[in-house]
């Protein structure tokens, strides 16, 4: 027998302290922060009650980086923020710098480069994406390269501030929604049953978890060909795709029948009126690689007719607030659908229980 | 040099147009590494039959059961072989961030030459639960790049039913908003727990965010189980010289417009200067010889939109804390859930503060672990057993600040009526 291999015992360290990872000026004026304003799209002037000053220049990144490209990003906080970068949760990296005189040259160098800077305000910013065929194990479609296709297409509203408020936008590559509320959403919406493997599912399931898992109870226990397997009462299927990820031979991927929807409305800030959820607005749009352009299109369409219509701060939730849904799907020629009336619990919510009807 | 390149005729498309492109990244790697090769080819492949061919596995590092995300290939020649040999293995290590997403260069080329040398090269900033995805690992070299990564002081991040990888806003670092100090509270809770986080066996996942303030820039009322949001109980400060600067530039129409009309519980209101109220709880501030701007701050609900339209001229106030919400998550399996307030308010200013926030987290988990079902989530074990019972069991006084009304139906059993009021009236004269 072998001698047992020493094996390193990790050092459970946790979440590490990031106080020497702060620019000085962040870290001298902790807490005591006054105000700030925008100079311009992609710069946020902030003012400490010090008197110090710091403009944080905003740029967008394709989120999965390869190492060249973050050692250019840091090549360029080498040369002009002291070395020191911060990210957002949108994936866009921030650069802090105390001379107002650096701000322009670190502007032109970031673009040079090809980083977009924007994503501040009330710009389009970047999408909140999820791993899709890269990376996930159960996608319905790709996360980066849709996300790649709508920012070519959104790439001057990110960077510019023209819209009436922030458009906060995700894309899942399934109903999971890993990506998360948003102004506007896109994701996976399947529309058959799964496709089961019956010779697979006695090895590879534990069956009364995928049972469990379905929230309409449409699976059950069952003998097909004398393996014990799983059947789906598809009267009940919503096609959610639930059990696909505990029983991987459950297939709900289909490439013609895995459609993509359009949500709007999410809002998490409590801003205004209090947060809210997104509502699903369309659907059976193709899953249409490698640049989505129906999906594209739509999108585009929303963005314009918002931008177009809506008052000053009005997310997306508070201007159809104030225009109402009729009023939302005539100007965005959206077709309302039976499938957009609200049937699974706390329905009722979602139904008009008076007589306000703009007309 | 490594292999040539397969055909990319489908993610060729995505290199065209303005927006950083990550197939260019990956095509950059892929000059020196078969893995990217490779990658890129079974990515083809799933742009052309639009599939995915991931499955996972149990991969891991020795001591830890989760962070580690398992990806082998699914897409086999007919003996079984991979199409894609050198990206047959294309693991994920979950790295925790610091507080706020902070870094200096040195730690992120330290990142680049580690992953460079175990892994793909591909590192994505951030996940969407916040960690650091280093994408692309064979089996064999995850405990290598692991250690190294471990050694700069950075730790693994969750997965699966376990205590999972936090985020917080850049906060108290550059932001005037912030209500608390983000970074200690997010440190503190979650190394509390780090057990919990690399070791999973709780019944879900469970995620903790914060956010300075009700902006909540970390979403965290929609996606953690608990929320820990900045707010303030005082009034709203205000700032005479940034206030009449602000209207000088917008005017009236934009302050009645945008502001008091804005206001969602139309506590906000302009008036001539000799009209305004003088009180405890009254905020005001000129914007001009003539004018001025009135809070009453009993009616305010924090909800930040004047103080984001007149940053600066309006400012929260100074006894500043968090509100605490739990059960926020997704879709699966019952509907998305907003977290719902559980901790109206808390103070977080000092260590012993924020001990208190840790102790209501352990609480809360402790009973998660006890109660929740399997695959169930902290707001659905909450929908299932009643609000009322989860107070009850982690001690918290019931408190109107939880609900948007009260119960609109009959469907209670309430001989308990009079055993309740002489406990909140005996609780009253303590």
């Amino acid at each position: 027998m072998n001698a047992p291999v020493q094996m390193r015992k990790p050092k459970e360290t946790g979440v590490p302290d990031n106080k020497k990872y702060l620019h000085p000026v962040l870290a001298k004026n902790f807490g005591d922060w006054k105000y700030h304003d925008r100079p311009r799209p992609g710069v946020l002037h902030h003012v400490s009650h010090s008197g110090d000053e710091v403009w944080s220049v905003r740029a967008g990144t394709q989120r999965q980086m390869d190492v060249y490209t973050i050692r250019t990003l840091c090549d360029i906080a080498d040369k002009f923020a002291d070395g020191r970068v911060r990210f957002t949760i949108r994936s866009n990296i921030e650069y802090m710098v105390s001379d107002e005189k650096k701000v322009a040259p670190l502007i032109a160098e970031l673009e040079k480069h090809g980083f977009p800077v924007g994503g501040t305000g009330n710009s389009v910013t970047m999408i909140a994406h999820t791993q899709g065929w890269l990376h996930c194990d159960i996608p319905g479609t790709d996360a980066s390269g849709v996300v790649k296709a709508l920012m070519d297409e959104l790439i001057e509203e990110f960077k510019h501030e023209e819209m009436p408020n922030r458009v906060h936008m995700s894309t899942s590559c399934c109903e999971i929604n890993c990506g998360g509320q948003a102004d506007i959403a896109i994701i996976v919406q399947h529309t058959k049953p799964p496709v089961i493997n019956h010779d697979l599912v006695a090895n590879v399931c534990e069956r009364p978890a995928v049972v469990a898992r379905c929230p309409v109870a449409a699976i059950r226990p069952a003998m097909v060909n004398g393996k014990p397997s799983l059947e789906i009462d598809e009267t009940k299927c919503m096609c959610c795709g639930a059990c696909y990820p505990p029983c991987p031979p459950m297939q709900i991927n289909d490439p013609e029948n895995s459609k993509l929807a359009i949500w709007v409305g999410g809002k998490n800030s409590n801003a205004r009126g209090k947060p809210t959820f997104m509502k699903m607005v369309a659907s059976g749009l193709p899953n249409n690689a490698p640049r989505w352009p129906e999906v594209g299109a739509a999108v585009k369409n929303i963005i314009s007719v918002y931008k177009a219509d809506a008052r000053p701060w009005e997310r997306i939730a508070d201007w159809i607030d104030r225009i109402g849904w009729p009023r939302f799907f005539e100007k965005t020629g959206l077709p309302f659908t039976k499938y957009l009336i609200d049937d699974w619990r706390g329905s009722r919510y979602n139904l008009n229980a008076s007589t306000h009807i703009r007309f | 040099m490594a292999k040539k390149l397969h055909n990319t005729p489908n993610l060729d498309e995505l290199e065209k147009g303005k927006w950083p492109s990550f197939v260019t990244g990956l095509k950059r790697l892929a000059k020196d590494k078969d893995i990217a090769v490779d990658l890129l080819g079974q990515l083809e492949a799933s742009y052309k039959t639009r599939k995915g061919y991931w499955k996972g596995g149990t991969v891991g590092v020795f001591g830890y059961g989760g962070g580690v995300i398992p990806r082998f290939t699914e897409l086999k020649n007919a003996d079984g072989t991979a199409q894609f040999k050198d990206a047959a293995e294309f693991h994920t290590l979950r790295i925790m961030p610091p507080p706020g997403m902070h870094y200096d260069t040195a730690t992120l080329r330290q990142f680049c030459d580690i992953w460079e040398k175990h892994g793909s090269g591909l590192i994505a900033f951030h996940g969407q639960s916040g960690d650091i995805m280093f994408q692309g690992c064979t089996t064999e070299n995850v405990q290598k790049a692991f250690d190294e990564f471990n050694e700069m002081g950075f730790d693994l991040g969750g997965a699966g039913p376990a205590v999972r990888t936090s985020m917080s806003c850049v906060g108290a670092a550059r932001c005037e908003q912030s209500c608390y100090n983000e970074a200690q509270a997010h440190r503190a809770v979650l190394n509390t727990f780090l057990d919990d986080l690399h070791r999973p066996s709780l019944p879900y996942k469970f995620k903790f965010k914060f956010s300075g303030c009700p902006n909540d820039c970390m979403n965290a009322i929609q996606r953690a189980d608990m929320a820990v949001i900045g707010t303030w109980r005082d009034n709203i400060r205000t700032d005479e010289a940034l206030a009449k600067k602000w209207f000088a530039k917008h005017g009236m129409d934009e302050l009645v417009n945008d502001v008091v009309a804005r206001c969602p519980t139309k506590t906000f209101q302009v008036k001539e200067i000799g009209k305004i109220k003088k009180g405890e709880h009254i905020s005001s501030v000129a914007v001009s010889a003539t004018h001025a701007v009135e809070i009453d701050n009993q009616d305010c609900v924090r909800c930040m939109h004047c103080i984001n339209v007149m940053t600066g001229a309006l400012a929260p106030g100074k006894d500043k804390g968090a509100s605490v919400l739990v059960g926020g998550k997704s879709h699966l399996k019952i509907g998305g859930l907003m977290g719902t307030v559980v901790i109206p308010f808390i103070k977080l200013d000092t260590e012993e503060e924020v001990e208190v926030l840790v102790d209501f987290a352990q609480r809360t988990i402790d009973f998660f672990a006890e109660n929740a079902l399997e695959h169930e989530r902290t707001g659905e074990m909450i929908e299932r057993i009643g609000l009322a019972n989860f107070l009850d069991a982690m001690e918290i006084d019931v408190d109107p600040a939880m609900i948007s009304s009260p119960r609109m139906n009959p469907y209670v059993r309430t001989d308990g009526w009079d055993d309740e009021v002489a406990k909140i009236k005996a609780k009253k004269q303590a």
